[in-house]
């Protein structure tokens, strides 16, 4: 902890949509991601569009996970990088979806901007290092 | 400015980059403002020079602090005060602040949860930052994230932090008004606060006031106050020797904040809310405003801004001390043989201390020397 002068700390926001109660998984992301040494701001439940894109914004995240079990992605995802484009915040917010995506779907959520997908299955160390990798370079 | 003084290209780059930033900001984008805040936060080359563009800018807002231990309420009383300003026509900023883990920085910033009455207003600027450990720089991010708040024209800027130890205390020393909660039947903690929070209350909430022990709460911090204010009336009958102290002496220096005038000191109120229904919202609204006008009417609101801002100095001052010597200690190889030398009793640490800031002192007692 000595060379915090100057050190960029990752920030992520994880967010649930929609009417879907589960939340389970997005603790455990949070938890990972803040083991991971990142600071995770977490929505809570039942968020609406604009609230995840305020929250986005105003925290100023390099990583918005988006998380949705309840088949609603492809209304929902498209609104939140609309609201994104709105504040000028799309282009160096890296957003991910974790859930269950259809196959079908995950291109539509790849067109709309989506960078990457995460299903069941997905690994936490996977998640981390894709982040590590990715997360947009701030000027 | 310890960066980008010298006129090379990079540094000119770096200021015309930056300045946009600010531009943006104080034309009213949320985005220039969160960016702002992300570059204070992590004291990103120059941001510096953007906090001092900032500075010209600020001074319009009422600076609230909210602190009391965990659970006590504070984020949805937040929330209340933020929805309620609001439908005054007010525009809010909050900067929450959480503990951040010591082992890997990590942090989970929970307290946006809680603002669920100012959803989708963007009236409302909220932003977690996490205490990352930094040895008082956590008070001087938060200042300077107020800055940022008060520059892009917010009426009530809103600081909330877990209210223990000297660094939280620090950070509620920047607001104006400095609220404490505290939950009902903590009879103890009322005992705790006593020490450092106690001092710099300028107001009390019993928050969850429709709980059991919340008369108490109150009445006991009632008693608390009368033994800050008055000490003798408590005097005999509970045979606490070490509160009763002589009323003849010490008592004239012990008021803080120090208001040479006489002015009527402050006697903090207490205020029952039970956040989470919004009662007695109004009730706290309508106190930190009194306290608000005491402050203007007193004319401890400048004072109070001329210690904040020389507070402000000095702990820049000793940052950048840090860093210098820092350096010093760099490019002398290091403290490792050193520290071997004392832990073999050949010599010892303040004589370590000495020799390195020796060269220092003599270049400074010179410069001044030479200017007089």
């Amino acid at each position: 902890m000595s060379a915090e002068q100057g050190q960029r700390q990752i920030r992520c926001l994880v967010a649930k949509v929609g009417l879907d109660g589960h939340d389970r998984g997005a603790h455990v992301i949070a938890r990972a991601l803040r083991d991971a040494g990142f600071e995770v701001i977490y929505s809570g439940l039942h968020r609406s569009p604009d609230e995840v894109v305020q929250a986005a914004v105003q925290e100023d995240v390099d990583v918005l996970g988006i998380s949705i079990l309840s088949g609603a992605h492809n209304t929902l995802v498209p609104k939140i990088m609309d609201g994104l484009e709105e504040y000028g915040s799309r282009e160096d917010t890296l957003v991910l979806v974790g859930g269950i995506i259809p196959d079908d779907d995950k291109d539509r959520l790849r067109e709309a901007g989506v960078a990457e997908i995460f299903g069941p299955g997905a690994s936490m160390d996977e998640m981390i290092d894709y982040i590590e990798a990715n997360a947009p370079e701030r000027r | 400015m310890t960066s980008g003084g010298e006129e090379s290209d990079a540094a000119e780059s770096d200021t015309s980059a930056l300045e946009p930033l600010i531009a943006d900001l104080l034309d009213g984008s949320h985005r220039a403002l969160a960016r702002t805040i992300t570059k204070i936060e992590n004291r990103s080359p120059g941001y510096r020079e953007l906090v001092s563009q900032l500075h010209a800018h600020t001074g319009d807002a009422d600076v609230i602090g909210i602190t009391g231990s965990p659970g006590a309420g504070k984020s949805t009383l937040v929330d209340k005060l933020a929805a309620t300003y609001r439908e005054a026509g007010l525009t809010v900023g909050v900067i929450a602040i959480d503990p951040a883990s010591p082992f890997t920085g990590g942090a989970v910033l929970g307290d946006r949860i809680r603002m669920a009455s100012n959803v989708g207003d963007m009236d409302v600027f909220f932003r977690s930052m996490s205490a990352r450990g930094t040895l008082g720089g956590l008070s001087t991010a938060t200042t300077d994230a107020v800055k940022a708040l008060d520059a892009f024209g917010k009426d009530k800027v809103i600081v909330e932090t877990v209210g223990a130890g000297q660094n939280e205390v620090d950070i509620v020393r920047t607001a104006d008004t400095v609220v404490v909660l505290v939950p009902p039947s903590s009879g103890d903690d009322v005992q705790m606060l006593k020490a450092g929070i106690l001092e710099i209350a300028d107001l009390f909430v019993v928050n969850k006031a429709d709980l059991e022990g919340a008369d108490r709460t109150v009445s006991e911090l009632r008693e608390m106050l009368q033994l800050r204010d008055g000490e003798v009336e408590v005097g005999g009958h509970h045979g606490f020797a070490e509160t009763t102290v002589d009323v003849g002496s010490g008592r004239s220096e012990d008021a803080d904040d120090a208001d040479p005038e006489g002015v009527e000191p402050w006697d903090p109120p207490i205020v029952e809310t039970v956040a989470n229904r919004g009662e007695g919202i109004d009730d706290l609204i309508g106190a930190m405003d009194d306290h608000r006008a005491y402050l203007v009417d007193s004319g401890r609101l400048a004072s109070k801004t001329r210690t904040r801002y020389a507070e402000e100095i000095r702990t820049l001052l000793r940052e950048d001390t840090r860093e210098l010597l820092a350096a010093e200690i760099a490019a002398r190889g290091g403290l490792d043989e050193r520290v071997d030398a004392v832990a073999a009793r050949e010599t010892d640490p303040y004589s370590v201390a000495e020799d390195i800031l020796a060269p220092l002192a003599d270049c400074v007692t010179e410069r001044r020397e030479r200017r007089e």
